[in-house]
């Protein structure tokens, strides 16, 4: 087997030897740059033997038990959006989105016992005795949240990618202070991203779900 | 001649009402592209390069294909071929789950041979840059030059001049949604697609082409979005490799950006470096202008800007082209080429009034021709409390100091031909309007349905609206320029008045009245001249037996009117120990025409201010000279507005005519200029580069002791 094979044959992309091969062959390499590519998979480490180790957990989400096939790494967000429960049932809770995929953004938000976490910074695993909320959970059936009538109300959302978030975060913040100031709104809710700019009107919906509560 | 009415006549148009999808939103019900499971399907993955130039010399697929789960894996670039910017792709791979698709990535092997690149405007024009394209010199593209008047003569006539250089760096779109697709073929020559685009009917014909299927052949759904601001109006790479994976697996595959591909890959605002020289005479008239600038827009060309921009010079002379670098192309990004055009004029302006010791706010007068912005100066000032500013610039005490400033723009928005839309109404009363457009975040959804609602006198919610699909073949064109409003709200009125026009005729004999004696009421239809005589809409609409009305509306110019003027006021306090700015309050003075939902409308300004924010003091995409590569591709570094950085902003929808026009561009222009005045205001060092960070404020205030 030639090296080249051998390298393939390892895999991890280019290798830095392939560089310093490749200049002794009188082609040119301006920088010698590491990891030459890191593709799509900045956040997972690989798991390349094609047989990564699960296990069965069960998590209690929206009041509705689930048996889960998951592993080590599988995050509570992934088992949420893309997750299929052991009887072959599609989980699809999509309304938390994945947006940034480390911690920045708030898009993922659910609560855990209560409280705002960031369900793309949380391990399926450490789920497991917590209660999850959703934000498909904060309504009682039909009748929604006041945050959520207070959303529709004052036009808090405009592409509504990251209402999710905001929806379930402002219900974390109203369970525990029934009576924020804008800047204790703004504190809380500065862990999560808005691109559209609807603040403004976020922030009201907050004051006004917080008279209604 | 066709018209929306008298406003006291509007019992929706025009009003505050709740958009449509509200609810389906806050409960997260919306289903986004990004949020479709198809059964069966696969998890896509692009493998990019990190590298920013390099030929391309070995490329093998066999161990990632060979790992259990992945079903499908393509390359997207031949050996030989060059990688010219970081982020391009190599190869994409579909698998049974995300993380099978993120370990098959690491099995790919690939071999570049680097090239020498430049990722800064600087190193793209040192002397003896590597060249990067064949076909410009020194990595410039050729000029393009304008001359009006006599500029020579101008600066003659000029009492004073101001000669500058001002800048702004590339800004990206960061779309929450990231850019990507669900792909499915229903058979060997159908394909469906969900995908995250402005432009349904737009990524329709560009998968047809590619794919050389009949456009017929190809659906495109998009329910929701999640953020376009001009970067999604194709399928993409992307797209395409979703396509061409799903018909090699036979499964259908989702295939998102990453958050970090859709800061280096799909699209920014290119930069603008401008140095100019303007003068004005004593008595404050704008008399010659002469400026040179370039920006960058990738390897590519795009990177255009206004100049002069709202205020008129008799004398100018521009020249303008673009450089460019190893890096990821521009795409159109709300309101291409204006705001950093305005924050570069407005700032000028500012320092000719000075010059000649005038209120800039006059000197902005005597300047411009527009009719709407002087209403809109005076307006703006009031709220704002013009008069507080500090006439000396820098003037005030203490270590936190305030300052206010003051910017313009421009806009089209009169949208255009191109949009068919039917309205339907049911013998049981409920009523369906379908047309190809689709719903950015804007809110046409809404527009569409208050619109047939007042038609016909009913309410929004009894609307049915079907957008977002390319299936009833309906076409109308791409979200972008702020057309959609203007070119979709005459089709969709004319459409629901010729449905209503139908539903008259079945009800004139009941009523024994002639068909143009009738009018809708709430809910009914009565004779105008005799009020005692009307039947209820579902009384009417039983009157249709098996057959619904089916109506078609034509595009009347007559309906809406391009040509949007906006200002905008500011006010900052600068902390001088720690070079912070805070924006204190915005006052944004829009030129609405006819706002049909003033709600969204308001939502729309809001918006734009906040986008137009962190252009002037957050956002600047910082590429490494060294490796080449992007430094802030993540949303941490990369800082877009956050709760703490929203000053009180009051969106004020100025009324002019009553005529649609779009506002989803125009309100992120004026916010630039008049930031970076406002911060000029307080501290009296002026600030020429975006974005206006502490260090620069800092910096500025010891070069001003020193
Ligand atoms: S996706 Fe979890 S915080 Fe951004
Ligand atoms: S509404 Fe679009 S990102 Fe918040």
């Amino acid at each position: 087997m030639s090296d080249k094979e051998k390298e393939k044959k390892q895999g991890t992309n280019i290798s830095r030897r392939s560089f310093l091969k490749g200049v002794g062959t009188g082609t040119v390499a301006a920088t010698v740059a590491p990891a030459i590519l890191v593709g799509d998979s900045e956040t997972a480490e690989a798991q390349t033997d094609g047989a990564a180790s699960t296990a069965k957990i069960q998590l209690n989400i929206n009041e509705k038990l689930y048996e889960i096939e998951v592993e080590a790494r599988t995050t509570l967000l992934t088992v949420l959006r893309d997750g299929i429960d052991t009887g072959g049932n599609s989980v699809d809770l999509t309304g938390a989105k994945l947006i940034c995929d480390r911690g920045e953004c708030g898009g993922c938000t659910v609560l855990a016992d209560g409280k705002a976490v960031y369900a793309c910074m949380m391990l399926a695993m450490d789920a497991q005795s917590k209660q999850i909320t959703t934000v498909e959970g904060i309504a009682n059936g039909d009748d929604l949240h006041p945050v959520q009538e207070a959303f529709i109300q004052h036009d808090a959302m405009m592409c509504g990618f990251c209402t999710p978030g905001f929806i379930v975060s402002s219900v974390a913040l109203l369970n525990e202070n029934q009576k924020p100031t804008i800047a204790e709104i703004k504190d809380s809710l500065s862990g999560n991203t808005c691109r559209c700019g609807t603040y403004p009107f976020i922030f009201d919906a907050v004051e006004t779900a917080s008279e209604k509560m | 001649m066709a018209s929306w009415g008298e406003a006291s006549q509007s019992r929706l148009i025009g009003k505050r009402i709740a958009r449509l999808s509200g609810k389906e939103k806050v409960t997260g019900k919306a289903k986004y592209t990004f949020d479709i499971n198809r059964p069966g399907m696969l998890y896509g993955r692009i493998l990019r390069s990190e590298v920013a130039h390099a030929n391309v010399t070995d490329l093998d697929l066999t161990r990632a294909e060979e790992l259990p789960g992945v079903k499908a894996i393509i390359p997207l670039i031949e050996v030989g071929r060059k990688i010219r910017y970081q982020g391009q792709e190599i190869a994409a791979v579909a698998a049974e789950t995300d993380d099978i698709a993120k370990d098959a990535l690491r099995l790919i092997y690939v071999e570049l041979e680097e090239l020498p690149f430049v990722v800064t405007e600087a190193d793209a024009m040192a002397e003896g840059a590597p060249q990067i394209r064949d076909d410009w010199k020194a990595n410039q593209s050729n000029p393009g030059k304008n001359e009006d008047g006599d500029v020579e003569a101008g600066f003659a006539e000029a009492a004073v001049t101001v000669e500058a250089t001002y800048h702004t760096p590339v800004q990206t779109h960061v779309c929450l949604e990231t850019h990507g697709n669900v792909v499915e073929w229903t058979d060997e020559q159908n394909l469906t697609v969900w995908a995250s685009t402005q432009a349904v009917f737009g990524v329709r014909n560009d998968l047809a082409r590619n794919l050389q299927l009949p456009a017929n052949q190809v659906r495109v759904i998009t329910e929701h979005m999640g953020g376009g601001f001009g970067s999604k109006f194709s399928a993409g790479t992307e797209g395409l490799a979703a396509a061409r994976l799903s018909r090699m697996a036979g499964r259908p595959v989702k295939l998102m950006l990453t958050r970090k591909a859709e800061h280096l890959v799909a699209g920014n605002r290119p930069s603008m470096t401008q140095h100019v020289k303007a003068g004005a005479t004593r008595d404050g008239r704008l008399i010659a202008y002469d400026m040179r600038g370039y920006g960058t827009g990738g390897t590519g060309g795009g990177a255009g800007f206004t100049g002069p921009y709202v205020y008129h010079v008799p004398n100018r002379r521009t020249e303008r082209f673009n450089v460019a670098v190893n890096a990821g192309s521009q795409r159109a990004m709300r309101a291409p080429g204006h705001p950093q055009g305005a924050f570069a004029m407005d700032s000028l302006i500012d320092e000719l009034a000075e010059k000649l010791g005038m209120n800039p706010l006059e000197f902005r007068r005597i300047n411009d021709s527009s009719e709407v912005r002087q209403a809109q100066y005076t307006l703006g000032a009031q709220e704002i409390g013009w008069h507080r500013r500090n006439s000396v610039p820098g003037s005030g005490t203490g270590v936190k100091k305030r300052g206010m400033g003051v910017g313009s723009g421009q806009w089209g928005g009169g949208g255009g031909r191109g949009t068919q839309a039917r309205i339907t109404i049911n013998p049981d009363g409920t009523v369906e309007a379908v047309t190809g457009t689709q719903d950015i975040g804007t809110g046409i959804r809404t527009a569409i349905a208050i619109i047939v609602a007042e038609e016909l006198g009913l309410s929004p919610t009894d609307i049915s609206v079907k957008i977002g699909d390319s299936g009833p073949g309906l076409p109308s064109g791409g979200s972008g320029g702020s057309q959609t409003t203007a070119s979709v709200a005459p089709v969709i009125k004319t459409a629901a008045a010729a449905a209503k026009q139908k539903l008259f005729e079945h009800v004139a004999p009941l009523l024994q009245a002639p068909v143009d004696d009738l009018r809708v009421g709430a809910g009914t239809i009565y004779v105008a001249s005799d009020r005692t005589k009307t039947v209820t809409w579902r009384q009417a609409t039983g009157l249709l037996g098996v057959e619904s009305i089916s109506e078609g509306g034509n595009w009347n110019p007559e309906l809406r009117q391009g040509g949007v003027a906006g200002t905008q006021f500011a006010e900052v306090e600068v902390d001088t120990q720690t070079g912070h700015v805070e924006v204190l309050k915005i006052v944004a003075v829009q030129d609405c025409g006819l706002a049909i939902n003033r709600l969204t409308t308001e939502s729309q300004i809001n918006g734009g201010v906040i986008m137009g924010l962190g252009q002037t003091l957050l956002e600047e995409r910082i590429m490494d000279p060294q490796t080449g590569r992007m430094l802030n591709a993540n949303l941490e570094d990369y800082k877009v507005p956050g709760t703490f950085e929203i000053p009180e902003i009051k969106s004020i929808v100025f009324d002019t005519h009553r005529k649609v026009t779009g506002v989803g561009e125009p309100p992120c222009i004026p916010t630039l200029g008049a930031i970076a005045n406002a911060v000029y205001n307080a501290i009296g060092v002026r600030i020429r580069e975006l974005p206006i960070t502490p260090d620069k404020v800092l910096t500025a205030l010891a070069e001003k002791k020193a």
